[in-house]
């Protein structure tokens, strides 16, 4: 172990160099010229140079969601780690490990309203996972290796430093992180024998079983997903997945049964609703995914697997809890699963089978194709279909874009989708873009966007030109906020209050403005070469396709409402009107 | 360098959620100390609450804190007890005693003496319940310390002016 004396500077490089780090995105300013500094001096650590912070945490969340490794950014005090708080939050909300450092007022000036401070540890007390105010340089060092351990262990998050501009010049010791853990927080990794050995007994004598996997499977890593596959394929399960699960389970597998919750399936909502046992492998029965409580799932035994204790009956009361990795649980499972002779009841596993086959009959994500105008699905299904067998990752800003993309393109792996699902963050998909291409600098990354969303965060159009990163931006452009309008129309008679924007640029000049490549394209008969061509271009373009601009997300389960009163398309909304408890619902 | 002096503080708020978390977060967003710090509602309708801050800082510092838990929304009144004269401060403490043989008997005589009493025993222990000036509390507890395993809880200070103005 060696200990040095560096500068405090020295040892935030020294330290993120020490935990594998390779690329960080931030951007300076007075409390952290000391660290800037420091970069400049070496080779080792890149940086990306944003052109707002709160890029600069959606990039890092980008990087961390596509490699499965913790991203980091570096911002200044006041403004700079204000601006970085939506994506704290939204890393918090979706369980991203990433490490945000900001620079601070040195500590003699901390309570005296100096110049760009804020009381970033208390701003970002409720949205991180913990927050650190290092006033100590010797305590540097190992306060960095613990905010590692602490955003990647137990159920990830993301991790505040902060650091005062003395610190950075003062002189510390310096040691490499040890293996040594954490004096208090050691997340349970082990499940409980017993209660693994009753969900083994519920599942093998389920009748009509459903296994509903989320995030938590790909937070886990690469073996839980494998585990995962097993334990769906041995059990000859349907398997749903959530919006952060999406690529946790091969959607090519005939087990699976799409995605479920608000814009999910037919068919896996229904059986949600009609199943007998429930496995939750890493999801944690999110408003979205349950609908109406009272009414969820109303006749199952539902078992629930989980990294993070206060998962387990927040929201649903279940009847086998285990607190634990899913790859270790899942490997539990599996071993006990394979000792018993009789794994399944075939009879009723046929019935069951033949139940959702017909569900999947409805065709739930049927859309009415139009020659002579675009219908979104249309243009992500070719997109998928002209980007499937290539390295391709997406990532998507928040609406009705978001649905369509995850409904219609199909994951066949983890770490390939990055959406904002908890928070829901406009303006999320293009800087989380950038930090995907960072890390996978030769693969097709494409941000699904939607007109309004990008505008959120347009400015990082200049890093992604800055580093020519050749990211995607596939813009559904219907002129609407999309998903408030669907809203307005649906519950609030079609007044569109303000979700209709009057001005919007025309994106392939702002394309060209920053040095992109801008295609618009309005025509179904277009769209392929569209694709085929922003594919062929070697950097940064943006895709400006004209849609329908009344086309609605469905199935849709209005808030409120229950699983099986999903709605199929828009002749469905007159039969089951919003609830007056359903409006208060967001 | 001035000297560092510690100061007990009344302070009524509205007896609202998030007020507490108002009164920490000015400390720890601006670095001061806290010592102690107790809460509860004082008045019959229960519609004020009294927080005793104990805190200590530089005469400079003190008038900041003062100043900026006076310029609080939900906070009525800062008083410095300290400051204001003389005022009665005290504590209560529980001490849990794990003590045999003539150790033991040696704990319930210092007891006796710092007039605590004893809430719980055991054939192996005691638990006293002492109440004083934090000065003595401490006292207390380090005679206990030399005497066996012990475990404390301290609810931290109350304070009050002498006299007949009533707040």
């Amino acid at each position: 172990m060696g200990r040095r004396r560096l500068s405090g500077a020295q040892i935030v490089i020294r330290a993120l160099l020490d935990q594998g780090v390779d690329v960080i995105f931030g951007y300076p300013g007075g409390a952290v010229l000391p660290i800037y500094d420091e970069l400049f001096k070496q080779n080792e650590l890149r940086h990306i140079l944003v052109r707002h912070e709160q890029g600069a945490a959606h990039a890092a969340e980008g990087y961390a969601r596509s490699t499965g490794k913790v991203g980091v950014l570096l911002v200044t005090s006041g403004p700079g780690a204000t601006n970085a708080v939506t994506g704290l939050t939204d890393a918090l909300m979706d369980s991203i490990p990433i490490i945000c450092l900001t620079g601070q007022v040195p500590t003699h000036l901390i309570g005296n309203d100096a110049f760009q401070e804020a009381d970033t540890v208390g701003i970002t007390r409720p949205c991180t996972k913990h927050s650190y105010l290092v006033k100590d340089a010797n305590k540097l060092g190992e306060t960095i290796h613990e905010a590692f351990y602490v955003a990647r262990s137990g159920r990830p998050g993301p991790v505040l430093v902060d650091l005062p501009k003395d610190v950075q010049l003062a002189e510390g010791l310096y040691s490499t992180p040890s293996e040594v853990g954490h004096k208090t927080y050691k997340p349970q990794t082990k499940g409980d024998m017993k209660a693994i050995e009753r969900a083994v007994d519920l599942i093998a004598n389920a009748k009509r079983p459903i296994i509903y996997g989320g995030g938590g499977i790909i937070n886990s890593g690469l073996r839980a997903n494998k585990l995962f596959t097993e334990f769906v394929r041995l059990t000859g399960s349907p398997c749903t997945l959530t919006l952060m699960g999406l690529g946790a389970f091969p959607a090519s597998d005939k087990h699976f049964i799409g995605m479920l919750g608000m814009h999910g399936t037919y068919e896996a909502n229904l059986a949600m609703h009609d199943c007998d046992v429930m496995v939750n492998v890493g999801a944690r029965f999110d408003d979205r995914v349950t609908g109406r409580i009272d009414a969820f799932s109303p006749g199952s035994k539902k078992i629930h697997i989980d990294i993070d204790p206060s998962s387990i009956d927040k929201t649903v009361q279940v009847d086998v809890p285990i607190v634990g990795d899913a790859a270790s649980v899942l490997s539990d499972m599996i071993r006990l699963l394979k000792k018993r002779p009789k794994r399944v009841n075939a009879k009723a596993r046929k019935a069951w089978w033949d139940q959702i086959a017909k569900w999947q009959a409805r065709d739930c994500y049927a859309f009415r194709s139009d020659k002579k105008i675009i219908k979104p699905q249309y243009a992500i299904q070719r997109l998928y279909e002209l980007t499937r067998d290539r390295e391709t990752y997406i990532t998507t800003e928040v609406g009705q874009h978001q649905m369509w993309a995850a409904q219609l393109y199909r994951f066949e792996k983890p770490h390939h989708w990055m959406t904002s699902g908890g928070l829901g963050t406009m303006g999320y998909g293009l800087p989380a873009a950038m930090g995907v291409q960072a890390a996978h600098p030769d693969a097709l990354v494409i941000d699904i966007a939607g007109e309004a969303s990008v505008l959120m965060n347009i400015q990082e159009l200049s890093t992604i030109m800055q580093y020519r990163l050749p990211v995607k931006v596939f813009i559904i452009n219907n002129r609407y906020m999309g998903m408030v309008r669907q809203w307005q129309e649906l519950m609030h008679g079609g007044r569109y209050s303000e979700s209709y924007m009057e001005a919007l640029p025309d994106f392939v000049k702002l394309a060209e403005s920053f040095g992109a490549a801008g295609l618009r394209v309005s025509k179904p008969s277009e769209v392929d070469d569209a694709i085929e061509e922003m594919i062929a271009i070697d950097r940064a373009v943006v895709v400006d396709v004209v849609v329908d601009q009344h086309e609605n997300c469905f199935p849709m389960i209005p808030s409120g409402a229950a699983h099986n009163e999903i709605l199929l398309g828009p002749e469905d909304k007159a039969e089951a009107p919003a609830s007056e408890d359903g409006m208060v619902l967001v | 360098m001035e000297d560092i002096e510690r100061h007990t503080i009344a302070v009524l708020v509205d007896n609202e959620p998030g007020v507490l978390a108002r009164v920490i977060g000015l400390f720890s967003g601006r670095g001061y100390n806290i010592e102690s710090l107790t809460v509860s509602s004082v008045t019959e309708t229960k519609d004020v609450s009294r927080i005793t801050i104990v805190t200590s800082g530089t005469p400079m510092i003190i008038a900041q804190i003062k100043a900026q838990l006076d310029r609080q929304v939900p906070i009525h009144s800062v008083h410095d007890l300290t400051a204001e004269g003389p005022h009665i401060e005290r504590e209560i403490a529980l001490i849990k005693v794990v003590a045999r043989g003539p150790k033991r008997r040696e704990s319930l005589r210092i007891a006796d003496i710092f007039r605590a009493n004893v809430a719980d025993t055991t054939t192996g222990s005691f638990v006293f319940a002492i109440d004083g000036s934090p000065g003595k509390v401490d006292a207390f507890v380090q005679l206990m310390r030399d005497l066996g395993k012990v475990e404390v809880v301290r609810s931290g200070s109350v304070a009050i002016a002498r006299g007949a103005h009533a707040l």
